[in-house]
């Protein structure tokens, strides 16, 4: 019989109690079943081990203050629960995570939304590089510019369609490998750059990359083409740039005069013709 | 002109004689040889042997043989170079071949020998002594502590957080997509039984295996495929799969002909849709980055053991002081024998180095550093027999995993055709009408047969070095010497020649 020496859940309440223990700063509100934490020179496992104690106590809303650099918030939960994060989260925020939203009003950093099945990310700020790699479900609205590698291989499955949306510009290989899903760049602000950098949707085989503004052939992978918005894209656009404005508000206005177009890959099987046998 | 140049590569001839027409040899066949025009015919163009057909007749008749067609000899354009050189002038692409190499590279391990007792010292009988194989599987302390509680000293737990295992053997990594579920289904239940892990390998984990939670390492790979919290939470570890040896540096790709309904609901991609692993993850292109997906399961799964699987290339010795510093709990390493569902044969058969080689620099150099203790090393990739395993053991790892030896149990006849779908034994394929084959129950009773088989035959090799337990054997070289390999060979292994 194969067996694990050590039990790795400790029941929630004991975690939270030592939670509460390292950090001395939360305050609870029992009976509006909120919670705030000063997480200012707190370690991020301490912190981390505070939160989960609190959502395992059923805690709905979660503030974090004084939050810097502190990696891997909301990674893996898979409960109802509102994370407010006033500071600069670190890396993998919400990774793995299933269901929780969350509300940065700062920047965040690398790899927001890794793997994320779903929930939903706000950022008020920028993000950086990576944002919802390998994601399945739920939302990652930024209100500014998101970095390098964004969206490589978001695949959607059923009723499960992930979306991230950014009002600013994107770095490379936008939506490289990308399965499914939905990105899209809306290219707010002056800076001089392109609205996206080069290889976008190299590899893609499913989803759609929607980007308001000029993308010149030489920008996008080799399989992937423009096309002009349809009906369905305006309904769906319409509904995700209303969720984005209201959360953000970023608002481009009348979708169909934004000047947005569409990118998809013409196979969903680039690499069907590759093999002997 | 004809569109195929090639001959058959085996001729398959039945016998009317004794042929009673029942036609088995017809339902069998997972790559349609067989017809019935009157009699039974046969499209040898068509035959892998994989021996199916012959199994199931019940009045063997039929017989399968290589292809006696002479072809003009010719040392550097060998018949296999011809027949590639054919293939990809007949169509363009890279030649796509399944499980582990076929090239006759030097094996190590068939040059290394094993010591015993003689006279000096005593050498102990399995059979009325017992003999400790049980295994664990993760980080170990620095140094023994000890506390004394009620007037008494007791070691504080050393092996905390770790993997015990009754044996040192496990199944390897092999993705539910590239087998079928009742062949995840047996592994499953033979490790269970057996006391030790399998691996899901890339492709999720079916929900029909969640029972056997406790026996599976779940993988997280490139393409992340069915990873979701309550996977990830699903076995005793999880392991971060950075490369495969039978296909270092590259990605895989699921062809959609094998993504039908359940492998879609496992791996939560549509219906159809090839199922591509980018080469790389996308979020490391550091050990930096590695340490910061470590981290990041270790935080989502309550801090469970995370193992790292790469594949043995040039450098292994400071990639895997790399991935031991970047928190791995194991460090799982696949020989460039290892098997595939599906790689471009000439990375299959021309990049990376041997197991063994890897294994003793790996060792070393994480010796060399007074970090072993931070991680186990798994061994596999090209582990055929007891003997391999003991050899690898002795060369420095924790435990073996073994993947092709394990399918080979089940009825595979390493016909290296597991990408076109069609294994007739029911292994390698999505088709119902071929995975229905596959008893689960039937598959679990022969793995844990091979698994006890080779179990037995380590602690013979035990008692007979005069060691009691495999931890004594663990990182041993003192008790291997090397036949027939040159010096340098020899020094990389730190083993002496034979003889001395």
């Amino acid at each position: 019989m194969t067996r694990r020496l050590l039990r790795y859940s400790t029941s929630s309440r004991q975690a939270c109690r030592r939670g509460f223990k390292m950090a001395k700063t939360a305050a609870r509100e029992t009976e509006r079943r909120t919670a705030t934490v000063d997480a200012a020179g707190v370690y991020y496992r301490e912190l981390n081990e505070l939160i989960r104690g609190l959502v395992g106590e059923g805690c709905e809303e979660i503030v974090l203050n004084g939050v810097n650099g502190q990696r891997y918030i909301a990674d893996g939960l898979t409960d109802e629960v509102r994370i407010i994060i006033n500071g600069v989260p670190g890396n993998d925020l919400g990774a793995f995570m299933d269901g929780p939203v969350v509300i940065v009003n700062d920047n965040a950093q690398d790899g927001v939304g890794n793997t994320m099945n779903s929930g939903k990310i706000v950022v008020h700020g920028h993000a950086g590089d990576v944002a919802g790699y390998g994601m399945r479900g739920g939302k990652i609205f930024v209100a500014g510019d998101i970095g390098y590698r964004v969206g490589i291989h978001m695949k959607s499955y059923r009723e499960q369609v992930p979306m991230i949306v950014a009002g600013g510009k994107a770095g490379d290989f936008f939506g490289e490998y990308m399965a499914g899903g939905v990105l899209v760049l809306l290219g707010e602000g002056s800076d001089e750059r392109p609205i996206v950098g080069q290889y976008l949707g190299t590899g893609m085989h499913g989803g759609t990359i929607y980007v308001r503004g000029e993308v010149s052939e030489a920008q996008l992978g080799r399989e992937v083409r423009t096309f002009p918005l349809d009906d369905d894209d305006l309904e769906l656009l319409g509904g995700l740039l209303e969720e984005f404005a209201s959360d953000t508000g970023i608002d481009v206005g009348d979708v169909a005069r934004a000047g947005i177009v569409k990118m998809r890959p013409f196979s969903h099987r680039p690499y069907g013709n590759m093999y002997v046998y | 002109m004809p569109g195929n140049i090639l001959p058959s590569e085996f001729l398959v001839q039945v016998d009317h004689q004794r042929c009673r027409r029942c036609k088995r040899c017809i339902l069998n066949c997972g790559f349609g040889v067989f017809d019935f025009q009157n009699m039974t015919t046969a499209d040898s163009s068509k035959c892998v042997a994989c021996h199916r057909c012959v199994t199931f007749c019940p009045e063997e008749a039929i017989t399968i043989v290589p292809n006696p067609l002479s072809f003009r000899e010719h040392s550097s354009f060998d018949v296999d170079k011809r027949k590639a050189i054919w293939k990809q002038a007949q169509s363009p692409g890279m030649i796509l071949t399944g499980m582990g190499t076929e090239l006759p590279w030097l094996n190590v391990f068939d040059h290394l020998l094993i010591d015993a007792c003689q006279v000096t010292n005593p050498s102990i009988d399995p059979l009325r002594e017992p003999m400790e194989m049980r295994t664990y599987l993760g980080r170990k302390p620095d140094r023994l502590e000890v506390e004394k509680t009620d007037g008494h000293y007791r070691a504080v737990n050393p092996v905390e957080n770790c993997i015990e295992l009754d044996v040192p053997i496990m199944f390897s990594g092999m993705s539910y997509g590239s087998v079928s579920l009742n062949t995840h289904k047996a592994l499953a239940i033979a490790a269970f039984r057996l006391g030790t892990v399998m691996n899901t390998g890339e492709g999720g984990l079916h929900k029909e295996l969640y029972p056997y939670r406790d026996s599976i390492i779940v993988q997280c790979a490139s393409g992340r495929f069915g990873v979701h919290s309550d996977y990830l939470n699903a076995g005793v570890a999880v392991e971060i799969k950075i490369g495969q040896g039978a296909k270092p540096g590259i990605g895989g790709h699921l062809p959609g002909e094998k993504i039908g309904r359940e492998v879609s609901g496992t791996r939560m991609i549509p219906v159809g849709t090839d199922a591509l692993s980018p080469a790389p993850h996308h979020d490391i292109y550091s050990i930096e980055d590695l340490r910061q997906l470590i981290y990041a399961l270790k935080e989502a799964t309550g801090y469970k053991p995370v193992s790292v699987k790469i594949a043995t290339v040039h450098n292994v010795a400071a990639i895997a002081s790399g991935i031991a510093r970047a928190g791995a709990d194991i460090i799982y390493l696949d020989g460039f024998r290892g098997g595939t569902g599906a790689s471009p044969a000439v990375v299959r058969d021309h990049v990376g180095i041997p197991l063994e080689i890897a294994l003793a620099v790996v060792d070393n150099q994480l010796r060399t550093e007074g970090i072993r203790n931070w991680v186990s090393i798994i061994a596999a990739g090209g582990i055929r027999s007891s003997a391999d395993a003991a050899k690898a053991i002795a060369l420095g790892a924790d435990a073996v995993g073994i993947g092709t030896a394990a399918l080979i149990a089940m009825g595979c006849r390493l016909c290296q055709k597991c990408y076109t779908g069609n294994c007739s034994w029911g292994i390698a394929t999505q088709r119902p009408e071929l995975t229905d084959r596959l008893d689960p129950e039937w598959g679990a009773d022969r793995l844990v047969n091979l698994v006890d088989s080779w179990t037995l035959e380590i602690k013979e090799i035990l008692g007979a070095l005069g060691v009691n337990a495999i931890e004594s054997l663990r990182g041993n070289r003192e008790r291997l010497r090397a036949l027939g390999l040159d010096q340098t060979t020899a020094e990389i292994l730190d083993v002496k020649p034979a003889g001395m």
